[in-house]
């Protein structure tokens, strides 16, 4: 079968995109706990194929204020990682590590931006080892871009630079809590279809 | 009562006073109000990407650049008889809202979104009478058929008005 659009994948691979988000999402919620030094649940990943439109629905629509992270895949699979974290969640970190707080108007001092560019980058490499593991592929990932604000802003960013391939994306969408407070954060794990096939075929699969 | 109609990604809509045109959230995406000041209608444009060159324009996908949605708007525009001399532009968004430390291919989209907007109004004859572009903020924007005002509004910056 040839794969030109997220559309045309079978049940089997949304099943093998579900696992390796189940897998990545664990490792970077026990790195997460490490760090935080507290507890971090994770919810059953989901695996969509959605319009922008729904997922800025999804995420508390499109004015919804959030720290976003930015992260490119590189090597075997290429493609995008987005953290995005709800206000409650940045400030548990931030409090967390530093004993600071996020101001009302979300915007973060430098040494903010480093803790939580360096939350990014812990959580995104446990993600993209346990990935890397399952399926044998060489995996590099950048450094961490931030940017806090609405959420439809921050997804135009992948909306646009995959815009060519597709008017909708898969999203391996990972959610993870703190039981202290009502704080969550997504992990969304956006790769390039030719990628998708490198994926599938590593796990013996037909594409 | 005045309606208030959203105009979502790749999309465009026109409306008559007293209603008001809304998009939200616009981040390197950017958003053109068009309006007639005498028959009182706007027009509101939310393009993704620069050129439709290399694309297959099936349906709506003429809505996503800016060098095809600005002439079906002008055309919308027209047909709920509005006068394509008289039309002006007010532009906003663009922005680069990541500062491309991971990934430069992404850095100048914005910048380029809004240099084929101002192409596509040049070529039109649709002088811009205001902008609020780039920079590193989204934007969500109210255009205003009664009066032809654009309301900008952000996060962490306010809201004002053009």
């Amino acid at each position: 079968m040839e794969l030109n659009n997220y559309n045309d994948l079978s049940d089997t691979h949304l099943d093998v995109l579900r696992e390796i988000g189940n897998i990545g999402s664990g490792n970077a919620a026990s790195a997460l706990a490490t760090m935080l030094n507290h507890p971090v649940d994770i919810a059953v990943p989901r695996v969509r194929i959605l319009d922008y439109e729904e997922v800025t629905q999804n995420l508390g629509g499109p004015e919804q204020l959030l720290v976003g992270l930015m992260l490119s895949m590189e090597g075997d699979v290429s493609g995008m990682i987005m953290f995005l974290l709800n206000r409650e969640f940045a400030h548990m970190v931030l409090n967390t590590l530093m004993g600071t707080s996020l101001e009302e108007d979300g915007l973060l001092d430098e040494m903010g931006s480093s803790a939580i560019e360096e939350v990014g980058n812990i959580m995104a490499a446990s993600y993209i080892n346990a990935m890397s593991s399952l399926t044998g592929l060489n995996i590099n990932i950048s450094v961490p871009d931030l940017c806090v604000d609405m959420a439809g802003s921050i997804l135009s960013v992948p909306a646009i630079y995959y815009a060519n391939i597709s008017d909708k994306i898969i999203f391996i969408e990972d959610e993870f809590s703190s039981t202290a407070e009502q704080a969550g954060s997504h992990i969304l794990l956006i790769p390039e279809v030719d990628s998708l096939k490198k994926i599938m075929m590593s796990l013996g699969l037909e594409l | 009562m005045s309606r208030t109609v959203t105009v979502g990604i790749s999309d465009l809509n026109v409306v008559k006073a007293p209603d008001i045109l809304v998009t939200y959230a616009l981040g390197s995406c950017v958003g053109i109000c068009l309006y007639d000041n005498v028959r009182k209608i706007a027009g509101l444009s939310h393009i993704m990407l620069p050129d439709s060159q290399g694309f297959a324009l099936t349906g709506n996908m003429g809505f996503k650049f800016a060098n095809t949605a600005l002439p079906i708007l002008v055309q919308r525009m027209e047909q709920a008889g509005a006068m394509r001399t008289v039309l002006k532009a007010k532009i906003a968004g663009g922005a680069q809202m990541f500062a491309g430390k991971g990934n430069s291919s992404l850095a100048n989209i914005g910048q380029r979104n809004v240099a084929a907007v101002k192409a596509a109004l040049a070529h039109l004859r649709i002088p811009i009478i205001a902008e609020d572009t780039g920079k590193n903020y989204g934007r969500t924007l109210f255009l205003h058929a009664q009066d032809g005002t654009m309301l900008i509004k952000s996060v962490n910056r306010g809201e004002w008005t053009y």
